[in-house]
Parts: structure tokens; C-alpha cells; sequence
């Protein structure tokens, strides 16, 4: 077990970042698969806003990911 | 604070991989956090890819095709045909007002085939009990979310022509 507070809370914040890219991930794919349904229906007028919308998650995945590894390198370097 | 890590002296391998515990979960977590990452940007890819595919693809062009001739069908009786291509099967109704109306004989649901059901004047998917009315092709009842493709008809020199598929007639 983790007995040093700082890295324990390192692991929390991490914890937390990853349940939040997994939601994050989870909404992304249900908008691909919309998308799409809605693309092979012939519906054109979705493409766009579904290409914003999972660009602007992806961000944020990113960023989820730039804090992790950040928290990461500061905690395991001290 | 600066959004990305602070460069390292070390060597990448020893940034992956520790021997002690308790940075072995740090690297655990980093990795897959990394491997969610790398999937929203191909969930990311595949969005641009429709994106892509909407931009380019060119609107379908339509033959104009005689289904039947006017006094063909007596009314309440049905024909099926394909339109456009030999693979896409549609049916005709001469409705019981007299009109006549075509669609699409794929369910949305699953693509089974609709038949017209003349005694309740609707399309009926027997697979799933999926109903579509007969004057728009719109769900009544059932699975199927979208309504039936309606084939576009044209009454020339005592002939139907398909002109043109609607995708999305509701």
C-alpha cells in the first residue's frame, strides 16, 4: 500500500482523471455511432457538428492526459 | 504550472518501467490513460472520416424507370419492383383512395421485407411488427426509428416512372 500522502494523492488525482476520460470516451463513442447511423440514413447535416463536438472531447481527453502524466513526473521525481 | 512534464534526465526506459511498487502503479495508470487517449482521437479519426465522406460524396443520380402501367393494378393490389439498383426491392400500392404510392420494401428496422396490409391500409414488417403508414411511409408502431424510402412517382402516358428515392419523407 501507498504509504506517503503525497503519492497517495497523486493516485487519487490520477483516479479521478481517468474515470473522467472514460466517461468522456464513452459519450465519444456513442456520438460516432450516431453519426454514422445517421450519415448511412442519408442525413449529411450531422457530420458536422458530430466532427466539433468529438474534436472538442478529444481535447479534453488530451488535457486529462497532460495533467496525468504531468501529476505523474512530479510526483515520482519529487 | 506548466501543462506538460518537466524534462527528464533519464533514460525513456526508465520512465516506463519500475521496479518499485509504488511507482509501478503511477506508470500502470500513466500507460493507460495514454491507451484511452489514443482511442478518443481514432473515435476523433472516425468522426472527420464522415465528415470527409459527407463533403465528397456526390448526390446519387436517380434513373427514371416505368414501374407499371396506370390501369395495371386494381386498387388495394400491390407490385414489386426494384429501384434503383436490382438490389434495392421496392413495392407499389394502389391505395384505397386510389392514389398510388411506392417505398422501399426494407424495414429500417432490420431490412426485412414490408408487406402492405390492405385490410388496416398499412406496411407491416412481420419480423418485428414494425408498421409504417401507407400515405407517408412514417412509423406507426414497432422497432424501426426511421420511416420507410419513399420512390418518387410520376404519372406519364398512362405510366408510373420512379424518378428520384426520399430518404427521410417524415
Amino acid at each position: 500500500m501507498t504509504t506517503d500522502p503525497r503519492q497517495s494523492r497523486g493516485l487519487t488525482a490520477i483516479d479521478g482523471a481517468m474515470v473522467l476520460i472514460v466517461v468522456l470516451l464513452m459519450v465519444q463513442i456513442w456520438l460516432l455511432s450516431a453519426t454514422l447511423e445517421s450519415f448511412l440514413a442519408g442525413n449529411r447535416a450531422a457530420a458536422v457538428p458530430g466532427a466539433i463536438i468529438s474534436g472538442i472531447l478529444f481535447a479534453a481527453c488530451a488535457g486529462l492526459y497532460l495533467f496525468v502524466d504531468r501529476v505523474d513526473s512530479e510526483i515520482r521525481k519529487g | 504550472m506548466s501543462w506538460f512534464r518537466r524534462p527528464s534526465s533519464t533514460p525513456l526506459w526508465q520512465d516506463e518501467f519500475s521496479v518499485f511498487t509504488a511507482d509501478e502503479r503511477y506508470v500502470n495508470r500513466r500507460q493507460f490513460t495514454k491507451f484511452l487517449t489514443l482511442t478518443s482521437l481514432a473515435m476523433f479519426a472516425g468522426n472527420l472520416w464522415i465528415l470527409v465522406r459527407s463533403w465528397f460524396e456526390k448526390p446519387a443520380a436517380y434513373p427514371r424507370q416505368t414501374v407499371a402501367t396506370l390501369d395495371e393494378l386494381p386498387v388495394g393490389g400491390v407490385k414489386l419492383f426494384s429501384y434503383p439498383a436490382a438490389n434495392d426491392p421496392c413495392i407499389l400500392v394502389r391505395t384505397a383512395a386510389g392514389g398510388y404510392m411506392a417505398y422501399s420494401q426494407k424495414c429500417t428496422h432490420l431490412s426485412c421485407a414490408v408487406y402492405y396490409s390492405q385490410a388496416h391500409n398499412r406496411l407491416e414488417c412481420p419480423c418485428h411488427q414494425g408498421f409504417f403508414s401507407i400515405a407517408n411511409g412514417a412509423v406507426l408502431q414497432g422497432p424501426p426509428r426511421r420511416p420507410l424510402p419513399r420512390i418518387v412517382l410520376e404519372q406519364r402516358n398512362g405510366r408510373l416512372i420512379a424518378t428520384r428515392v426520399e430518404q427521410e419523407t417524415v
